[in-house]
């Protein structure tokens, strides 16, 4: 059995210690050790039936803490007996762990840590290695959630919203370790496609495709940042495109769109397009309109800036920037980007190098420093 | 033994090598960015290789003000500033050896591909109590 097929029956165990009167807390705890236990030992001796080790394991380890922390109290135990063995219940859990998981209350990171080690099945060790923290500090941040949410039933409608942008977040974050946070989002995303019946949620799934596809091609050598007009598209992922564009069409043919699914869209726009001069920019700037009507987002304005400036021409794009707030983080690099369109080289060159000075990320910060210096060598010949 | 390696935006002496890196040849740039992460990716391999991180040049002082007030935030920073850019955190035998790779940091290629000779500053770490102090 390989670890993602382990992962995939965490959230059921979960589930089935729930419904045996055990609090999310206690029962996540022991199938946390139920399943650290599984990925030292199955390698070697594989169980027939992993779904029922789990949950024995996880029901032991559970009995082992209570009676331990009752004799500490010195009061009775109350939940005593193995229950009955026999089939476990095939209720999925995964939808209500996801609300559970996701709830509102939860500051992001704390949401996305507890939902890659409830519903993901990934280990603490795994989670701390994907946002560079120590093990102890995302030990503490998922206890933390937990007792946060604790007492809030497992039943509890959710709000699908938090959710998405909870799974959206685990794509778009987490840089270290050897778990893929981003494809262990799709799992998830795909999982909960499946189970909802919303839109949006096929409209995250699409979106998420639609950019892995192209992530091979999103960097270069040594790190470096490959803009999405100098891209091989050759590298790009076509049957994760076509997969991308069909979930796409199908929750748009519904006639409830949203924000993810006119993000999507626009990717869908992009991938399409056979090379960068090919880009359909009229249309994705009538998505940006879209999705500026029903996000209202300032980087939604700032991007949309950037397509007006495709489809119209540089002068466009930058009088699109006048009612866009000049402290979002990419301001400087988009009107670099736009003045040089327009040919104003000088003038590029110094907001490229101011744009790098702004920017939030290493790689980000040398493409930058690198467009700054190859601007000033178009100013130079 | 642990030693920092500290690189500034300003504060430290002034390099031979000093040209802004927006006003170098792009090539120039990407041959320093390889030169950066070689020399990290050849620390791991050595097992000297702790931690680096680069900081933006951004930020403020923060101190307490009291009881029930919100703490005070002097920022932006003065020109005059020193302001640290980053810094590499490194395992070694030796403060020689600590001082030597700081050296092959400082010779990272600049403008024209000649090296930046830029000043770092090598900071021993205040390490914990021995088990044995006698």
């Amino acid at each position: 059995m390989n670890e993602s097929l382990l992962r995939e029956l965490v959230p059921a165990v979960i589930g089935v210690l729930v419904r045996r009167g055990v609090d999310f807390a206690s029962a996540e705890d022991a199938v946390q050790d139920a399943l650290i236990r599984a990925l030292d030992t199955w390698r070697d001796d594989p169980p027939r039936d992993p779904k029922g080790w789990l949950v024995r394991v996880a029901w032991r380890k559970f009995l082992d803490t209570a009676r331990a922390e009752t004799s500490r109290r010195g009061r009775e135990l109350a939940v005593e007996a193995e229950p009955p063995a026999g089939p476990v219940p095939a209720t999925d859990d995964t939808l209500r762990l996801h609300f559970l998981c996701a709830h509102p209350t939860l500051p992001p990171a704390s949401a996305v840590a507890l939902t890659l080690r409830a519903v993901g099945g990934l280990t603490t060790r795994q989670i701390a290695a994907a946002y560079l923290v120590p093990e102890t500090t995302m030990a503490q941040r998922i206890s933390r959630a937990k007792r946060r949410i604790a007492g809030l039933p497992l039943e509890q409608p959710g709000d699908l919203a938090t959710v998405l942008r909870v799974l959206y977040l685990v794509f778009n974050e987490g840089y270290g370790g050897d778990v893929d946070v981003a494809a262990e989002a799709i799992r998830l995303t795909r999982q909960l496609a499946a189970l909802t019946d919303e839109p949006e949620v096929a409209g995250v799934l699409a979106l998420m495709l639609l950019h892995h596809a192209r992530r091979a091609s999103r960097t270069g050598a040594g790190g470096r940042l490959v803009p999405l007009d100098k891209q091989d598209r050759s590298r790009w992922d076509t049957g994760l495109i076509a997969e991308g564009v069909t979930i796409l069409q199908t929750a748009l043919a519904r006639d409830r769109l949203g924000e993810y699914q006119a993000q999507a869209a626009i990717a869908a726009l992009h991938a399409d397009a056979p090379s960068a001069a090919d880009t359909d920019w009229v249309q994705i700037v009538e998505w940006y309109d879209e999705l500026l009507r029903l996000t209202d987002s300032p980087v939604v304005r700032l991007n949309r800036a950037v397509a007006v400036g495709e489809a119209d021409g540089p002068q466009a794009g930058l009088t699109a920037l006048d009612d866009v707030d000049t402290g979002l983080p990419r301001y400087t690099a988009v009107t670099a980007y736009l003045h040089e369109r327009a040919g104003d080289l000088d003038h590029a060159a110094d907001l490229y190098a101011e744009a790098s000075r702004a920017a939030t990320s290493v790689p980000e910060r040398d493409h930058l420093t690198r467009e700054a210096a190859r601007v000033r060598q178009l100013l130079r010949s | 033994m642990k030693y920092l390696l500290l690189k500034h935006y300003r504060g430290a002496p002034t390099p031979v090598n000093d040209v802004p890196m927006d006003q170098w040849m792009p090539d120039e740039v990407d041959a320093h960015i390889k030169y950066m992460n070689d020399f990290a990716a050849r620390l791991e391999e050595t097992g000297e290789f702790v931690d680096g991180q680069a900081l933006a040049p951004e930020g403020a002082f923060v101190r307490y003000d009291g009881e029930g007030r919100p703490p005070v935030t002097d920022g932006p920073f003065a020109e005059t500033k020193d302001l640290i850019a980053g810094w590499m955190v490194i395992d070694v035998e030796s403060w020689d050896r600590a001082v030597e790779l700081a050296g092959e940091l400082s010779a990272a290629p600049g403008k024209g591909g000649e090296p930046i000779h830029e000043w770092l500053e090598v900071r021993p770490f205040l390490t914990e109590a021995p088990t044995v102090a006698e």
